[in-house]
């Protein structure tokens, strides 16, 4: 039987219902191409989204945090990738075997990790900054709802030696101190992100969009030079332990460049370990701190007068009783050596001499001398926390500050405004502005009092390290050192302290052409009777570092190299406090 | 027509084939691209790593604490101390 011939063919049904079947076919084919054309037409949105979110990945840059180095490119501090480990605490699933195997590994005990995990909620971290190998090893014991991050960690190679100075960051790499604070903008980075194609492996097969380009930090070089760092701040050490100070500070600058080759603080901190921090190890002293200079600010006093032509170095300052009374105030000199002359007054330091050339300047003439090498406003070299010092407006002065403050009291600075104030002697008249940062090209000083008056101070800072001087302990083999010791009763509760003295010694060399500033600050120092005075203390750390930070720099000498001597014990003449 | 229209399905054919093996060139290379890129990452991270280790060996403290604990040095006094200067130094020096 063939199909044609079929007896159902033969059957004849009603018209309608083939047509209604088309009609209904035909109305769900055109339901069908509505929808389609709604989904991929009018509302695709959401379906674009579903699909790209299935291979499409928008990944973050990550940044680097730009290096330190010192001036000759050696790392001070640089930052490295670590782990973080974190957790999700619901998720966590792990056997006791495991647990014991994560704790050891994160050095944690079993409990402590117990404890983190059913205390929190949601999110956790476990540990953070764990080494990459470890990271690594914690990721093979393959623990459920346990994850890590990438973050950076910054190491200081320099440990102590220049914590200070340098600062460091927090968790999350940012600068919180020193440098690192004040040039996060220069150094930090900013991680950027880029979309990519990933394909069934996971691999990325196509990039399709830079959204935003990561940006490296840049990296800072320093003025600083690790050598002379190291030293200073090794002779520094040894000086505050054996004159049991509580503090010290110690600056170098460059005369010629002013550029701080060297600052160093004590009691200090390994930055790279902070878990015992306390405020003292933290302050940066030469910076943030001021104290009463003393007679180290009486070159100044000279200075102007001197620029005034008041006085030359030989006039005669009658200074024969060792003391004067202006008003109901007496000032005394420790020794009583007759009439002195300026440079005499300089060389043995005599209160009385410095206090009665000032009386012979006005008010005016002598803050200008003060305020133009930078004291009372901060020294603007980009540190947090510059301290400005006191410098009151001469308006208000009365006879007795003005005689005061020729020889350093009332009025207070910090040591780095000290040393700063010292280039105009070691820089022919000239004020250098200090930098932080290496300088290339020696920028243009500020003439405060001229070359011939920078010169004259200079020889008798000179007379003042030699024997019959205040300092002859920061003499250097083999160099001409001129510089002024300081030592001055620490204010307490608005007075002066009864047995606690800040002594310091500022210093240049070599005298003919001098290549370095140090100034060095020793706070409370009392080894026994007598044993607090700069000279004593403060000017045998600036001998030390002086001596070899000029053979460090290959300067040549300008002295006969022959063995120094001290004049005779008891015989050394202290300035008055 | 029929053959015109045979040649240009071929030649069709012919660059669909070339785009796909061209895309799929061009991600291979880019996964290339992308693990060398990853590796100079992963080295410049060690180089700075081993920075850091230079630093840590060489730091100056240290070596002093060698050369005079290991090696006996010292630094030489007046007496043991020579200094030779150039020429133009050394006259205006005397």
């Amino acid at each position: 039987m063939n199909y044609a011939t079929s007896p159902v063919l033969a059957l004849h049904l009603p018209l309608w219902r083939s047509r209604l079947l088309l009609v209904l076919i035909a109305g769900g084919f055109l339901v069908l191409a509505g929808r389609a054309v709604y989904l991929q037409g009018l509302n695709n949105d959401f379906l674009q989204q579903k699909g790209e979110s299935r291979y499409s990945r928008v990944l973050e840059i990550s940044a680097n945090r730009g290096k330190i180095t010192d001036r000759h490119g050696e790392a001070l501090a640089i930052s490295t990738p670590v782990k973080s480990v974190w957790a999700i605490p619901e998720e966590v699933q792990y056997s006791s075997r495991q647990r014991d195997k994560l704790a050891a590994l994160l050095e944690m005990s079993p409990r402590e990790i117990d404890k983190r995990l059913n205390d929190a909620t949601g999110f956790v971290y476990l540990k953070r900054q764990i080494p990459p190998e470890v990271a690594e090893r914690v990721s093979e014991l393959r623990i459920a709802g346990l994850f890590q991050d990438r973050e950076y960690r910054r190491y200081y190679p320099g440990g102590d030696v220049m914590a200070q100075v340098l600062g460091f960051t927090g968790a999350d790499d940012v600068g919180q101190e020193g440098i690192e604070l004040a040039f996060q903008s220069t150094l930090g980075g900013k991680s950027g992100s880029r979309r990519v194609i990933k394909d069934r492996l996971g691999q990325i097969v196509e990039d399709t969009e830079s959204i935003r380009e990561a940006q490296n930090g840049r990296d800072l070089v320093l003025a600083l030079d690790a050598r002379l760092q190291n030293l200073a701040f090794s002779q520094l050490k040894l000086a505050v332990n054996s004159s049991k100070a509580k503090a010290g500070a110690i600056v170098v600058l460059d005369a010629k460049t002013g550029e701080v080759l060297a600052l160093a603080n004590l009691p200090t901190y390994n930055p790279n370990n902070r878990s015992q921090l306390s405020g003292a190890q933290l302050r940066n002293r030469v910076i943030t701190d001021t104290f009463e200079p003393g007679s180290t600010l009486k070159p100044f006093t000279v200075a102007a007068a001197i620029e005034q032509g008041k006085v030359t170095p030989a006039t005669m300052i009658a200074t024969a009783g060792g003391s004067m009374s202006i008003g109901r105030a007496v000032i005394h000199d420790a020794h009583r050596f007759g009439d002195m002359t300026v440079a005499q007054v300089i060389q043995r330091s005599s209160n009385v001499g410095a206090a009665k050339i000032a009386l012979g300047l006005s008010a005016e003439s002598m803050w200008a001398m003060f305020d133009e090498v930078g004291f009372g406003s901060p020294p603007r070299v980009g540190f947090p926390g510059e301290a400005a010092g006191k410098l009151r407006a001469y308006k208000t002065w009365r006879p007795i500050e003005q005689a005061t403050m020729a020889y350093g009291h009332g009025i207070s600075v910090s040591l780095l405004q000290l040393a700063h104030a010292y280039t105009i002697f070691a820089h022919d008249g000239e004020l250098m502005p200090l930098s932080l940062l290496r300088v290339d090209t020696p920028p243009a000083g500020e003439q405060v009092i001229s070359a011939a008056t920078a010169h004259k101070l200079r020889d008798m800072l000179e007379l003042a390290v030699q024997p019959g001087g205040t300092a002859p302990r920061a003499r250097v083999m083999g160099y001409r050192v001129a510089g002024k010791t300081g030592t001055a009763h620490k204010e307490e509760n608005g007075g002066y302290a009864e047995h606690k003295y800040v002594s310091s010694f500022v210093g240049l060399a070599p005298a003919s052409d001098p290549r370095l500033v140090i100034a060095v600050m020793l706070d409370e120092p009392y080894a026994g009777s007598g044993q607090y005075y700069g000279g004593v203390v403060a000017a045998p750390v600036f001998s030390a570092v002086m001596g070899g930070a000029l053979r460090m720099l290959g300067v040549p000498p300008d002295a006969p190299l022959k063995p120094l001597e001290l004049p005779p014990e008891g015989s050394e003449i202290k300035e008055s406090v | 027509m029929a053959r015109i229209n045979l040649i240009l399905l071929a030649l069709l054919t012919a660059c669909a084939l070339g785009l796909v093996t061209s895309q799929h060139k061009a991600r291979k290379l880019f996964a290339e691209l992308e693990h060398e890129q990853n590796l100079a990452k992963q080295i410049d991270v060690e180089w700075g790593q081993l920075q850091l280790e230079q630093s840590t060996w060489a730091m100056h403290a240290r070596v002093e604490k060698l050369a005079r604990e290991r090696l006996h040095m010292s630094v030489p006094d007046a007496k043991r101390t020579q200094v030779v200067l150039p020429a133009a130094a050394a006259e205006t020096s005397r």
